[in-house]
């Protein structure tokens, strides 16, 4: 093998905090070959930015790195900016995970687009405006004429990266480090920027360094991967060999933790806990001094949805699909038209007093588990509230035993109860979301996400514990996501969304295995492009 | 830390116990070094402003007709080179001539000597004049005409020299950083009372409500700030303490969008939805989220607030629209050493310096708690 | 664009009219009157002045008469400054007050946007700290307190400048008032300058700028620009505040300006003068407050009114 074009060794990532100094990287190895694709894994925290920001010299500023990087042998780290500057937008790239604020919302992203080309390519204005539109046409921008001249706001989250990918790729680089580059788009979108990438790859031959948590992309198309572990590099290898037998325990943990298993039948003839309607649900975008009605966006368009006792209906889609809406809309936290039957009460005439004593049958839990709880109120406060509301003659011993309770139930340290959301991690968080949901013991849970900000090992334990609060206590749950892997692992029935509108319905194996749809068969596609069937036979949890 | 680790029930004693966010914000002020020094510092002058006067030996408003304009010193007063002159002018109140003029320590001995016999009763001008206690003759002679009196000196200090009417500087410095201060909290007080429970209101409303009292707060905006200062100070003449609640009745239009966008983002948060979706009712939604969660905003804004108000107060005070005499304030003490900048700099400088450290102090105060508070790094 | 500036400068008229109407009812409610003089006047001369100046009317035809008066340009006469007319004093003040404020804008926006890019790009250096110490001391320190000790300074220990007076308009006069007046807002232009640089250097697209090796110019450019939108919106209604003059500048260095007769006008209940002088006030307030939404329209293309 040639020389590597990029070569770390022994790197070191530290940052100066308040509590003292902070070691983000431990002494690191890795060698990137010309032309290949390397995937560097890793949850959050992991390090694995931090890395290859170092290479970059884009440490914040209280960070800094020490031990080698060296660029076809000429030493980076130590090096002034104005010397980095020779390589990186040159040779070496890098784009980010948040497409939606890496552009300079104030310029056009032809001018931004020009800057790499005039300072590093040394070429004229018009020259590089019209080599600017090369690039976007070579990312696949459509109408890049007239697109040049556009600001970012009015490019979505997956042409902004196409942009930002354009500029990355404007000077030829040797080297494209491309952290989380799909993270924050929707999944059909993700699919299309990957395919963009690797094919880009195979035109200009320049190497990959994909930085990522998703294994799914990193199964299809690195060529060698990393594991990265509290800053430190745990296994590394070919990539198919890797995942054939993984040596390490964290990466043997990394590959387990994709979702895997199907749900048990919820039993026959369990009860029907909600039966909604026709629902319907407008947004007004109001203008003007007194709220004149100027534009009605249809969030939510004539959707039925039902869920017995037991049964978990999966409702998925695509960022805007309306999917979130229809959750709230059935629990009458939104305005909507329609009927919804909660066991045999119509929910639609009541009023808010009239709802409340209702709403301890009726749960929901958020995606957001840093949102999702009060930071001024301890945790055991939190979970208790519901309590207050519909026992209120309940002694406050009896709330501290109950939160005591619940906070076993959801497999947390009952001990904790008096800590407050800010001393939790991500999925302790979830945790006591979901004991404020349970401790009322309801009947329905609407969970809007409750997976999508976890990392994928925390992932697994919050839906194994639905899965269990599930069987225990005959839950129905209408469970929201875009991600296909947790639904088809959790659901009975699955509803496809779009735009407001159902688009299909049916089982969950049904919905997989013989998609009607194209939207879809699109979904399934762009989920299960990284993945090979983990598991085709059903298997017990 | 094992997630999810199962322990038996009984463990129900000793819950651990949490460190808030208030806690920790406590904790990031007392290392904010800045902060921590201007609470000190502030609590000092806080201190010795309410209970300054009393030990100083001279009432804020007393006048010593003799210590006019007399600079700041350490030492005490008269200096030697008064003496002489001012038991001349005394001794000729009492139609005799000074002679033989010996300081002994805390006495003069002087013999005065008049053209015809002195009368003794005129020697009470001693003690009336400011440096001097009351006389005892010694020795007579000639009749009365010639007569050696002990007179003791009284010793005063003014560490901050006096003012045009003779009054202590310290005492009335002090006595002005207690009015200052306590305007200052009084009017901050009304301001943050009356946007709280605006802005509280019209955030949670929202819709039509909120649109029209918010377009209320722009419509008072557009008002000239000093015109309604003016226009109270006429209304309510010189009475300071109504004034101040009619100062913070115009400073709350800040506190009150501060509140409302608050109040608005607080509404948007999924933990007021969740509370919602438990059946919580508004009341407890804005005891138990909304208020505790807009309350660091207001503290800051508080503490940023009350220099604004005390500099208003000064600027007033300037215009001759302040406090009225005896009483003082910063304010007053600061305009009349501008107008006597010119061979009495103290009247000038001890004042401002007082103003500008209180305003110091409460500056870092607020920046230190907005740190605090709002981590960025969190 | 200019469909929108003409929408707003009508939807400024009913706001305009509303301040009008407060102001003129606060003060005609104010206890005393233009001619209560420390000697009572003869009640026949009283009633004469009352009648020359339509105080005899009932408020509502005085507040009717004042309204179609000031809608022709006829801002009345001036009760305390008999021989002139509102409109005169400000013909001859609104220019002194305007060029010092001016002046002083323009050196607040330069000098302060200078010290707070300059901290920004050195954070925690000993630039930043002697920027931000300068900032705070700049808030704190009341004017009322620099004016006077630099005419000692300046004035009478160094002789170099004159201690006071307009002279015309020349350029040694103007120099102590002007820096007396931009100081704070040196102070607040700096500070908010700094923090928004320093928030805007943290934002992800300049770490794209940098991650594309970029010239440092190119960087403090782009950082720039971002951080002049929230400096913009403070510097409207100080902008406003400043062009109308102040108080304590003009009584100290003894400048004609318009600053005093907000005082003087309302505490001699000079009616004519303080509603002449709110007017002015508020019209420089909604008109700063477009220019910043005009300004902003221009930096940001997000933001588009049309």
């Amino acid at each position: 093998m040639t020389e590597p074009v990029l070569a770390i060794r022994g790197l070191q990532v530290r940052f100066r905090t308040g509590d003292g100094i902070l070691q983000a990287v431990k002494g690191v190895d890795i060698d990137i070959n010309a032309g290949e694709t390397v995937a560097i894994v890793g949850e959050s925290g992991s390090g694995k930015s931090q890395t290859m920001m170092s290479v970059m010299g884009l440490l914040a500023s209280n960070g800094w790195a020490e031990g080698s990087v060296k660029y076809r042998g000429q030493e980076l780290v130590g090096l002034s900016p104005e010397k980095l500057n020779n390589y990186r937008g040159s040779k070496l790239t890098m784009i980010f995970q948040e497409p939606m604020t890496s552009l300079d919302p104030l310029y056009r992203i032809g001018d931004q687009l020009a800057l790499p080309l005039t300072t590093h390519g040394g070429l004229s204005k018009t020259k590089a405006r019209e080599r600017a539109i090369e690039l976007l046409e070579l990312v696949r921008i459509p109408d890049p004429k007239r697109r040049i001249d556009s600001y970012p706001h009015e490019l979505s989250g997956g042409q902004r990266q196409r942009v930002m990918i354009a500029m990355a790729l404007a000077n030829n680089p040797d080297v494209l480090i491309a952290d989380e580059p799909t993270t924050a788009l929707d999944v059909t979108v993700q699919a299309r920027i990957l395919e963009l990438l690797s094919d880009l790859q195979k035109r200009l031959g320049m190497s990959i360094v994909f930085i990522t948590h998703d294994l799914g992309v990193v199964r299809r198309f690195a060529t060698r991967t990393y594991v990265m572990k509290s800053g430190q590099v745990v296994e590394s290898g070919e990539t198919s060999a890797l995942f054939a037998s993984p040596k390490h325990p964290y990466t043997k943990m990394l590959i387990d933790a994709e979702p895997r298993g199907r749900k048990e039948p919820a039993p026959a003839g369990a009860p029907m806990v909600l039966d909604a309607k026709n629902i319907e649900v407008n947004f007004a975008t109001k203008s003007g001094w007194f709220g004149k009605t100027s534009h009605v966006l249809r969030a939510v368009d004539n959707v039925s949805l039902s869920v017995r006792a037991g049964e978990t209906i999966g409702v998925v889609g695509e960022s805007g699909s309306g999917k979130s809406t229809l959750g709230r809309a059935v629990l009458r936290l939104l305005p909507a038209s329609g009927t919804v039957r909660f066991e045999d009460r119509a929910l639609m005439p009541l009023d808010r007093a009239g709802m409340r004593p209702l709403r301890r049958h009726l749960q929901l839990v958020f995606q957001d588990p840093f949102g999702s709880l009060s930071p001024r109120m301890t945790a055991g406060e939190i979970v208790t509230e519901g309590l207050l509301v519909h026992e209120p003659r309940m002694s406050r011993k009896e709330r501290d035993r109950r939160a005591a309770q619940a906070f076993e139930e959801v497999r947390l340290e009952p001990a904790w109860r008096n800590r407050f959301p800010h001393e939790f991690s991500g999925g302790q968080r979830q945790r006591i979301a979901i004991a404020r949901a349970m401790i009322l013991h309801p009947k329905l849970v609407v969970l809007d996400e409750p997976t999508s900000a976890l990392d994928r090992s925390v992932q697994k334990e919050i839906v194994d514990l639905l899965r269990d609060l599930q069987k225990t206590h005959g839950l129905a749950y209408v469970f929201i996501s875009h991600d296909l892997a947790v639904v088809r692992a959790l659901s009975d029935e699955i509803m496809v969304m779009k735009s407001g509108k159902v688009v299909e319905r049916g089982t969950a194996q049904d919905i997989f295995e013989r998609p009607k749809e194209d939207y879809t068969r699109d979904l399934i596609a762009a989920a299960f492009l990284n993945q090979q069937e983990p598991d085709a036979t059903p298997l017990a949890s | 830390m094992v997630e999810g680790a199962v322990l038996p029930a009984e463990v129900l004693k000793d819950p651990v116990v949490g460190r808030s966010l208030w806690a920790e914000a406590r904790g990031r002020l007392v290392r904010n070094r800045a902060a921590i020094t201007s609470i000190i510092v502030l609590g000092f002058i806080a201190l010795a402003c309410i209970f300054g006067p009393l030990l100083t030996g001279h009432p804020f408003d007393k006048v010593y007709p003799d210590y006019v304009k007399v600079p700041a010193s350490l030492e005490a007063y008269p200096k030697a080179d008064q003496i002489e002159p001012n038991v001349e002018r005394v001794a000729s109140r009492v139609r005799a001539k000074a002679e033989n003029i010996a300081v002994e320590g805390d006495k003069i001995r002087v013999t005065l000597v008049g053209q015809r016999p002195i009368d003794e009763r005129l020697l009470a001008y001693f003690e009336r004049s400011d440096l001097f206690g009351a006389a005892k003759v010694t020795e007579r002679a000639d009749e009365g005409r010639r007569m050696v009196v002990d007179v003791p000196i009284k010793r005063n200090y003014f560490f901050f020299g006096t003012d045009t009417n003779g009054r202590d500087l310290l005492t009335r410095t002090m006595k002005a950083g207690q009015v200052s201060l306590a305007i200052g909290l009084l009017a901050t007080f009304v301001a943050i009372v009356i946007g709280v429970i605006y802005g509280a209101t019209s955030g949670y409303l929202g819709g039509r409500a909120d649109l029209i009292m918010m377009r209320a707060v722009d419509v008072l905006y557009s008002l000239p700030f000093i015109f309604f200062v003016i226009m109270l100070v006429v209304f309510f003449g010189r009475n300071f303490v109504l004034m101040f609640i009619a100062v913070g009745a115009v400073e709350w239009l800040d506190m009150a969008r501060i509140v409302r966008g608050q109040t608005l983002s607080i509404k948007r948060q999924e933990y007021v939805q969740a509370a919602e979706a438990l059946g919580v009712e508004t009341k407890g939604i804005i005891r138990r989220h909304v208020i505790p969660n807009t309350l660091g905003p207001v503290v800051v804004y508080m503490t940023l607030l009350v220099p604004k108000v005390i500099l208003l107060e000064s600027f007033l005070s300037f215009l001759g629209l302040g406090v009225q005499e005896p009483n003082t304030s910063l304010g007053v003490l600061i305009s009349e050493g501008a107008k006597n900048i010119q061979g009495a700099t103290w009247m000038l400088l001890y004042p401002s310096i007082t103003l500008v450290t209180i305003l110091f102090c409460l500056n870092f105060i607020g920046d230190g708690l907005r740190d605090a508070l709002d981590p960025k790094d969190r | 664009m200019l469909s929108y500036i003409l929408r707003r400068l009508l939807s400024a008229i009913p706001t305009l009219l509303l301040i009008v109407t407060i102001a003129f009812f606060l003060i005609r409610l104010a206890p005393g009157g233009p001619f209560d003089l420390e000697r009572p006047l003869e009640a026949k001369v009283m009633e004469n002045l009352n009648k020359i100046y339509q105080l005899d009317k009932p408020l509502i035809e005085q507040y009717w008469l004042y309204l179609s008066a000031v809608v022709r340009g006829d801002f009345g006469p001036s009760f305390i400054l008999r021989d002139f007319t509102v409109g005169e004093l400000f013909a001859r003040g609104l220019p002194v007050s305007m060029t010092l404020g001016g002046l002083a804008l323009s050196f607040a926006i330069l000098v302060g946007g200078t010290l707070g890019a300059v901290a920004a790009l050195r954070q925690n250096s000993l630039i930043d700290y002697v920027v931000t110490g300068m900032g705070a001391l700049g808030l704190t320190i009341p004017n009322f307190v620099v004016a006077p000790v630099l005419q000692i300074v300046l004035g009478l220990a160094l002789a170099w400048l004159p201690i006071a007076g307009w002279n015309g308009g020349a350029p040694l006069n103007l120099v102590m008032p002007v820096i007396v007046l931009a100081l704070p807002q040196i102070a607040v232009v700096a500070r908010m300058t700094r923090a928004a640089m320093i928030e805007n250097l943290r934002s992800n697209h300049i770490r794209t700028l940098r991650s594309l090796g970029l010239p440092s110019l190119t960087i403090v450019v782009h950082a720039l620009r971002g951080a002049a939108l929230p400096v913009i919106s403070y510097l409207g209604p100080a902008a406003a505040a400043l062009l109308t003059g102040s108080v304590v500048v003009e009584t100290i260095f003894g400048l004609p300006g318009i600053g005093r007769y907000f005082v003087e006008g309302a505490l001699n209940r000079d009616y004519t003068l303080v509603m002449g002088t709110v007017v002015v006030v508020a019209v420089f307030v909604l008109l700063f407050n477009l220019v910043v939404d005009i300004l902003y329209a221009i930096i940001d293309p997000r933001i588009r009114y049309d």
